[in-house]
């Protein structure tokens, strides 16, 4: 057989006319791997280096505030003895002549408050309070607004309208009042509950604290439910639910499948949002002074006292605010990591 | 638009009512009254200070008469501050507060919608980067750590600036940066997403196409667009801005209606409690429908309804 | 300087991606003549609006062009930069898009947003500006023009917004207008309106017309020249004529089964092309539609065909045609 003049530039043979076999073909097509929601945004999530230091962050913050104090040799409430508004790595006249005869005496890492308590612990257990506020207020947050706004987007009509209503005016009541009353309101019942047998916890985790968290718990969803009904009002409307409508899907398997997984991000992500909004909250009460019972110390109820002291001794105040902005900073950042890895859709 | 005006009036007259009863009954519920801290009071006084206030009625009759005379536009006098009327210490207070209110988020707008812009014209880069970054840090520091900080290098260590008092303009100085870092910060990240938002259109795509510079495609057709989310968040904002920050009125000794309020909440004065109550709520309610106006003319696809 | 009125040659253009690079271009060359109408058709990703984009410096952010050269009315496209872009964006070369529900600025009347193109590039004072959207208004078949432009985008319907990007495309009267899937939005009755009034217009001005589309129906009846992209290439290009009547390129021939014809027997059937468009982050080596085709041959799994020339300016690219060639040439001895 002649061969054609471009065969020679291509070195092209007649067998490479024959027909390829489907898997010849199907080897050639590379396909991106499909992956899962979830992998894919913890993948995300690991590449985003911002997001990853935050989250370092959070973890190392936690293991001082609940971990560390279990060891530490100071208690939050206890006054040494003549070592009031030590500086920090400074040691009472006490201390000093236990060390000089050759006794380890753990240092002041921070130095004492005006009462002669350590200041590091002081911080520690604060941090343990504003982080437990913050996680439980928001858990609160989460379940009642997510009940009472889908709720609402779900049944619609005049149920929605009178629901949103309420909704409307305890956002316009000034939140202070609320929470000034409420603090007022709940102690007396409180002291009451906590003195009935099978409820002794109440006096463990301080009344002030619960009336914190029911404070949260009454005033503050309604953000969440608002963000809830307006995200299921979306879903409901969007073509995907009206074509598993059509399909014959159960409202069981639409809210499962449909609702349930496109809600997930933007939930995840509020959620996370939520919990610096709740310390801050939280640190603005303490301020106020209706935050925390003394002597448990807030990062807020430190700052606050550290106020007067300001001049001589403004470390007592710089600490808690520091680390108080380092908390929430870190919740801030580790949300918005969490909003371009998990929900692509509010993502820029 | 008649209907509009007449419907909002209507739900307004609703809305500031429930608050007002929410609240009357609310700090009636709770223990305690007015004159049981002065423990200095016998009981014939403290009877007599009660018959005086019309304390010792029952309570739905103390609210329907409350409420009359608050409809006639007389929010009673003060049972704490003996002699002054709520409206005269809601007219020397609201002012102080309104003026340092209305300057600092003068100053947020000013500060951080061309910031947010900036930020998201320049996507990616470092200019965009050290906003974020200034942004997020903004809104992860309460007001009163920046009071005190501000207090701290400016006023006491380097003694350039007034620590109290409202006499001159550097006395603004301190409290406006602190009333205005947390919006400004808020605007900023506001601005940036819904100006990256914007540019995504595919308006701002036949801008570019019709050969606009880039100048004028952000400027008019972008900036519209995407301020509205900020109108949003500045109505409501405002209200609870102007009538004073709590925080900073204390820790700047600023006599204003933020610090008027906690104090009268701290000690029940109930008739100060409700009058100011009553006014946040009305200027919330204005507030909410100056918003929706502006939006309606910034944007024409809004009906108003 | 080209005789053409666009000259493209061997166009490359790729997006640098996070996950790498994107060739969306490779070696495309298009030519076109003054008052001619091309049409450029294929599937989503297939590059036609890419190519078209570039032409007016509209390529979206991280796309580049790596190579080849265009020409456009005497302007070396691909050495400009955004300053004379501007020129003649809505100048000489206008874009009319997909949807007209999301291409008008919602927040400025139609008024606005006609004279401000006519402001940006002629002489003419505001009057004169609002006299001439009147006048285009007109044009494109809208009735109580100063009405219109009074009101905003969001009280017109679709077809008729359409009219109005018409309008603003038309005002500085271009030598180039690109249509990108231009009535695909649009209900069918109004398609067919839109379609006549963009031939009318073409008639009435002279303009040239690249028709960005995945319809046939809509090329077979406006263009005189198609160009058949896949993958990033074009594949096969002629005039209408001979791709409808003489397909080269096994893609062509699977387009034109999957399409409903008048004239077909009853038992026919329309046949789709089976399989998805290539990724283009990780382009095969071969032949871009081999793993699609049916007629593929080993070769085309690793080689990439030449360009075979039919007559003055039909070609294609598949290796079904140098094996015709091949035969043909061993027969002939």
């Amino acid at each position: 057989m002649k061969e054609n003049p471009i065969s020679f530039q291509l070195k092209l043979n007649p067998d490479d006319f024959l027909p390829a076999t489907d898997d010849e073909k199907q080897s050639l097509v590379v396909m991106r791997e499909s992956v899962s929601f979830w992998k894919d945004g913890l993948r995300r999530l690991r590449k985003n280096k911002v997001a990853m230091v935050s989250l370092w962050v959070i973890i190392i913050v936690m293991f001082f505030s609940f971990i560390v104090p279990i060891f530490y040799p100071y208690s939050y409430e206890t006054q040494v003895k003549g070592a009031n508004s030590l500086a920090p790595f400074e040691y009472s006249i006490e201390e000093q002549a236990r060390r000089d005869a050759g006794e380890f005496v753990f240092p002041h890492v921070l130095g004492t408050d005006k009462m002669g308590r350590d200041y590091a612990i002081r911080v520690m257990v604060g941090s343990r309070i504003s982080l437990t506020v913050g996680l439980v207020a928001t858990a609160i947050i989460l379940v009642i607004g997510s009940v009472y706004g889908s709720i609402a987007a779900f049944f619609g009509g005049w149920i929605d309208l009178v629901m949103m209503r309420i909704v409307d005016i305890i956002y316009t009541v000034p939140d202070i009042l609320l929470i000034v009353l409420l603090s007022f309101a709940l102690k007396a019942p409180l002291a009451e509950l906590a003195a009935l047998p099978g409820f002794g916890w109440i006096n463990v985790v301080g009344t002030n604290l619960i009336s914190i968290f029911i404070v949260f718990a009454l005033l503050y969803w309604v953000g969440m439910a608002r963000m809830v009904r307006s995200q299921i009002l979306i879903l409901k409307e969007s073509e995907y639910v009206t074509a598993a409508r059509a399909l014959g899907a159960k409202s069981g398997r639409i809210i499962k499948k449909h609702l349930l997984t496109n809600c997930i991000g933007t939930l995840i992500v509020t959620t996370t949002l939520q919990i610096p909004s709740s310390i801050f909250t939280e640190s603005f009460l303490s301020f106020l002074g209706l935050g925390v019972a003394v002597p448990l110390p807030s990062l807020g109820s430190l700052a606050s006292e550290a106020i007067n002291g300001l001049n001589t001794y403004p470390h007592l105040l710089f600490i808690p605010a520091l680390l108080i902005s380092l908390i929430i900073l870190s919740f801030n950042l580790l949300g918005d990591g969490l909003r371009d890895a998990f929900d692509p859709k509010m993502k820029n | 638009m008649l209907k509009y005006i007449v419907k909002r009036i209507g739900l307004a007259i609703v809305t500031i009512w429930a608050v007002a009863t929410l609240t009357y009954f609310l700090i009636n519920m709770v223990p305690g009254g007015p004159f049981l801290s002065e423990k200095a009071v016998s009981p014939q006084a403290l009877a007599a200070l009660e018959a005086k206030y019309g304390l010792d009625k029952p309570l739905w009759e103390q609210y329907v008469t409350y409420m009359t005379d608050a409809l006639h536009g007389d929010f009673g006098d003060s049972l704490k501050q003996r002699g002054r009327t709520v409206t005269s210490i809601i007219a020397t207070k609201f002012p102080v507060s309104a003026k340092l209110g209305g300057t600092a988020v003068i100053v947020s707008l000013l500060v951080g919608v061309p910031l947010g812009c900036a930020a998201a014209m320049n996507r990616g880069k470092a200019l965009d980067n050290i906003i974020s970054v200034v942004a997020t840090c903004g809104i992860a520091v309460p007001s009163f750590v920046i009071c005190t900080v501000l207090m701290y290098f400016l006023g006491v260590h380097l003694n350039l600036l007034p620590t109290f008092g409202l006499t001159s303009w550097k006395h603004y100085i301190m409290p406006v940066i602190s009333l205005a870092f947390y919006p400004t910060a808020y605007i900023m990240r506001l601005m940036r997403s819904s100006m990256l938002d914007v540019l995504g259109q595919d308006y701002m795509r036949t801008a570019r196409a019709k050969g606009l510079s880039q100048k004028v495609s952000i400027f008019k057709h972008a900036l519209r667009n995407a301020i509205l989310p900020v109108v949003t968040y500045v109505g409501p904002m405002l209200a609870y801005t102007l009538t004073g920050s709590f925080v900073v009125e204390k820790i700047f000794t600023i006599p204003g209606l933020g610090g008027e309020f906690i104090g009268s909440i701290t000690t029940r004065d109930y008739t100060v409690i409700m009058g100011t109550t009553i006014f946040l709520a009305a200027l919330m309610v204005v507030m909410n429908v100056v918003v929706d106006i502006v939006y309606k003319i910034i944007d024409p696809r809004i009906k108003l309804k | 300087m080209s005789e053409y009125l666009v000259d493209i040659k061997n166009e490359r253009l790729s997006f640098f991606t996070p996950a790498g690079e994107v060739k969306a271009l490779n070696d495309v060359s298009i030519h076109l003549n003054q008052g001619e109408v091309l049409g450029i058709v294929g599937e989503s990703g297939s590059g036609k609006s890419v190519t078209a984009y570039s032409l007016m410096g509209l390529t979206a952010h991280p796309g580049k062009l790596i190579g080849g050269t265009i020409e456009f009315n005497g302007h070396q496209i691909h050495e400009m930069s955004e300053q004379e872009f501007r020129k003649i964006r809505g100048n000489e070369v206008s874009i009319i898009f997909q949807d007209p529900m999301t291409s008008l600025n919602p927040v400025f009347t139609i008024g606005n947003q006609i004279e401000e193109v006519i402001l940006l590039h002629t002489d003419k004072d505001k009057k004169q500006a609002h006299e001439r959207a009147v006048e285009l208004l007109t044009l494109v078949g809208i009735n109580e023009p100063e009405k219109r432009l009074k009101q905003y985008p969001h009280e017109l319907s679709g077809g008729m917004r359409q009219r109005v990007m018409i309008a603003i495309a038309l005002a500085c009267e271009p030598k180039l207008l690109i249509a990108d899937e231009p009535t695909t939005a649009l209900d069918v009755t109004i398609q067919a309106q839109i379609l006549e009034l963009m031939m009318e217009l073409k008639d009435k001005l002279g303009m040239a017309i690249i028709m960005i589309t995945h319809d046939l129906g809509i090329v077979a009846s406006m263009c005189e020249k198609i160009a058949v992209m896949y993958g990033g290439r074009i594949i096969e290009y002629g005039t209408t004529d001979e791709i409808f009547y003489e397909p080269k390129h096994e893609y062509t021939k699977g387009l034109l089964k999957s399409i409903p014809r008048l004239d077909a027997e009853e038992h026919e059937r329309l046949v789709p092309i089976e399989g998805t468009p290539i990724d283009l982050l990780n382009p095969p080596k071969g032949c871009p539609f081999a793993p699609r085709c049916e007629s593929c041959m080993k070769i085309c799994l690793r080689e990439m065909p030449p360009v075979t020339t039919f007559g003055d300016i039909h070609y294609t690219q598949c290796w079904m045609n140098q094996k015709a060639q091949m035969e043909g040439g061993a027969t002939n001895e």
